[in-house]
């Protein structure tokens, strides 16, 4: 029997993804997305409220029912303009935004059915645009001002964008070799190509954004040298670039790396296309994946794309206090990752000449909420178990890199490093803002953009004051 | 040996300090310390060993090509002060990284004793600018090609054993050499400080490939050192880790694609 209209449309157009069989050893993109008739179906569903709750969930309020509104009446041009109104680099955001906790949590079809499939469409317009060429939109009229923007991530790239589109000359420094920060270095292929990273960079350079890559402020350049320069205004944007370890016996152990290092051997220097290029990685049959997060999934999954036999994610709480995205969870599972539960690891042990051989874990009940509001693990006296591994990534995250802090004076800093600012990013140095992980710890890509973006407006509003 | 246009590095170098580099759009990022800057000129020193395929790349450049991924100077600069009577240990291709702070450490008034060692003659480097910076040169060969046949801990061994004053040394080479020197100053508590050579990536503490452990630590080389105190360096981890790739090194070596890019590779190993 076929299903009533209105319950069909409590249904979302399914998102093509590569069956896991194929996928699983291989660094294409996983998500396929919509063609033009799914989008066209999909964008179809949206009711297009009067007061959209959906723009309320998105931290930088791109006017989502009116780009869907577009996308249904086949203008995908007229969708990527209204995108790309309130952010740069909707490809990006498409793809790695949490929107179950954004946009599409406030959907109102997400109380009876499926919401609709914001980042989906979004990736499709996005995607749209790329085949078909960009177009820049008009910019300001030069202001004469200048403004550092210190790392080339998400909020950084944000920030760029912002203040070169109204009117400002714009240099952005990246420490590595390429920009894109996290973007590049964190993000596996599989899940952002690096060719939407390249174009969605390459848009906001020709917004007028110079990006200069290997200088690493702090280093090469202090933020002292950038205003003698003659810089009128600095943002900082470096991220969290610094790998916490648990600090347990055995963890320096060959064949034991931070979800950063094996990530970045593989994405930023394609250690994959090893020896076609040049970096090597060391590529485990039995891995182990330590921490809950984006950073563990994607180190998981690449792990076995490198040829892992059991991969293995161990994490000390439940499945609910998961910060991954839910997506990146059920295609880690897909593929078949195995996700070992309420368990925390103690101690490594390793073979005479160095080399991880073992992990010992320790089962973990769940107490009451801790100060994170998540329910806190406690470990379960004489639970202990030895796991034979040959791989092993600390993905349990990370803090900011204390070097602009350490050469910068009088820029004020907390406990745990990130720099101090009020609600519009400007720091306790004058002329100095700062936005992303460096000063929050949000950790996404989208709230990294929409504190980029307000702070963007802040050093807007002081430059033409 | 190569001199490379990057006046922004040449502007801040302090002694102790090295680059990430890369040679090729698929090569691998590698850290070779900063043997010179000349500030004026806007230039800076680099000098390294064929051992991988990144430095064979560097051994065949030209003058005038380009390097096309140079950053820096990372790294805390290394301690230079007034100790009083200093030994510094070159080996190896670590003689170029010992050579700038044995001159930082000279120029800051210490009486220098310079001992620098290699597997032959043919492999010592450095050995004139050694000579007109130091009080006192001596040369060791593991063959003995020239100089003392045998290590360096040997001459600093003789000179503890004839209680010459020895208020600081500075060791830099491959690790089983500092480890020795340290090994050796320990029971005599004469303050020792090395320069680690682990692998790195980034070289800006973003990956931790670098860590060392030191008093029991965990530390980053590439922020929190390379220099480091060498009583209290794991020589052994440091060791065990410098290892990691061996196997790929081998495969890397092999397949000669235009040769470029190494594996792991390190200035003293």
């Amino acid at each position: 029997m076929a299903a009533k209209p209105s319950e069909k449309l409590l249904k979302r157009v399914p998102i093509r993804k590569k069956p896991p069989e194929l996928r699983k050893r291989s660094f294409d993109e996983v998500s396929l997305g919509y063609n033009e008739q799914e989008a066209m179906a999909e964008a179809s569903r949206c009711l297009k409220c009067p007061s959209p709750f959906c723009v309320k969930g998105c931290p930088v309020q791109i006017e989502i029912p009116a780009f869907i509104e577009c996308i249904k009446k086949g203008d995908f041009s007229g969708a990527i303009t209204k995108l790309k109104e309130k952010n740069s680099l909707p490809g990006i955001c498409g793809r790695v935004c949490p929107q179950e906790l954004q946009c599409e949590a406030e959907c109102v079809f997400g109380r009876k059915g499926d919401p609709i499939a914001i980042g989906a469409l979004e990736r499709f317009a996005a995607d749209y645009e790329l085949k078909k060429g960009v177009t820049l939109p008009e910019k300001s009229k030069s202001t004469g001002k200048t403004v550092a923007v210190v790392g080339s991530g998400p909020a950084g790239l944000t920030a760029a964008g912002e203040l070169a589109k109204l009117g400002h000359d714009v240099a952005i420094f990246e420490g590595l070799h390429l920009p894109g920060g996290v973007l590049v270095y964190g993000i596996p292929e599989f899940r952002l190509p690096k060719l939407i990273v390249k174009a969605e960079v390459e848009y906001v350079s020709r917004l007028g954004a110079e990006v200069k890559t290997n200088v690493i402020i702090g280093r090469t350049l202090t933020i002292d040298d950038l205003f003698e320069s003659g810089y009128d205004a600095v943002f900082i944007g470096t991220g969290a670039g610094s790998p916490w370890f648990m600090r347990i016996p055995g963890e320096n152990l060959n064949g034991i790396y931070s979800a950063n290092e094996f990530l970045t051997r593989c994405n930023l220097m394609k250690a994959y296309a090893f020896p076609e290029y040049d970096t090597p990685i060391h590529a485990g049959k039995r891995v182990v994946v330590i921490g809950g997060g984006n950073a563990a999934m994607d180190a998981a999954r690449t792990a076995l794309r490198l040829g892992g036999d059991e991969v293995t994610i161990v994490y000390r709480r439940s499945r609910e206090e998961m910060p991954a995205r839910a997506e990146e969870v059920k295609n880690a599972e897909e593929e078949g990752i195995q996700l070992e539960l309420l368990s925390n690891p103690v101690q490594y042990l390793g073979s005479k000449d160095g080399w991880v051989e073992r992990v010992e874990c320790l089962r973990m009940d769940l107490g009451p909420p801790d100060e994170s509001g998540r329910r806190r693990p406690i470990p379960v006296k004489g639970s202990e178990y030895q796991t034979p591994i040959d791989l092993a990534v600390v993905a349990i995250g990370q803090g900011p890199n204390p070097l602009i802090a350490q050469t910068t004076s009088g820029l004020k800093v907390g406990e745990d490093e990130r720099i101090i600012t009020d609600q519009f990013g400007k720091s306790s140095r004058d002329r100095i803002w700062a936005a992303g992980d460096i000063a929050s710890s949000e950790g996404t890509v989208i709230h990294a953009m929409g504190n980029a973006k307000k702070t963007a407006l802040a050093i807007h509003n002081f430059l033409i004051m | 040996m190569l001199k490379v246009k990057a006046p922004a590095i040449a502007k801040k170098y302090k002694a102790g300090q090295f680059v990430i580099l890369r040679v090729h759009d698929k090569g691998e990022r590698i850290p070779l310390t900063i043997a010179d800057a000349n500030e004026k000129e806007g230039t800076i020193t680099l000098i390294s060993q064929e051992v991988g395929r990144t430095t064979k790349a560097l051994g065949q450049l030209r003058k005038g090509d380009q390097i096309p991924d140079l950053v820096g100077p990372l790294g805390k600069p290394s301690e230079v002060g007034h100790f009083g009577h200093v030994v510094v240990i070159g080996g190896g291709v670590g003689t170029a990284v010992a050579y700038p702070e044995a001159r930082a450490l000279r120029k800051a008034g210490n009486r220098l004793v310079s001992i620098i060692g290699a597997r032959s003659k043919d492999l010592l480097i450095l050995e004139d600018e050694m000579r007109k910076i130091s009080d006192e040169l001596h040369i060791t060969t593991d063959d003995g090609s020239k100089g003392h046949h045998g290590f360096v801990t040997d001459v600093l061994r003789q000179l503890i054993e004839k209680q010459t004053r020895i208020d600081r040394v500075v060791a830099i080479g491959p690790a089983i050499m500092m480890k020795a020197v340290a090994n050796l100053t320990r029971p005599h508590r004469i303050k020792t400080t090395v320069s680690l050579n682990p692998i790195m990536v980034d070289g800006t503490g973003m990956c931790g490939a670098c860590r060392v452990s030191v008093a029991g630590q965990t530390k980053f080389a590439c922020v929190d050192g390379p220099s480091f105190d060498g009583h209290e360096v794991d020589f052994d981890l440091l060791m065990a880790r410098l290892r990691i790739y061996m196997e790929q090194e081998k495969i890397a070596m092999q397949s000669s694609t235009i040769g470029t890019g190494g594996a792991g590779e390190t200035y003293g190993s």
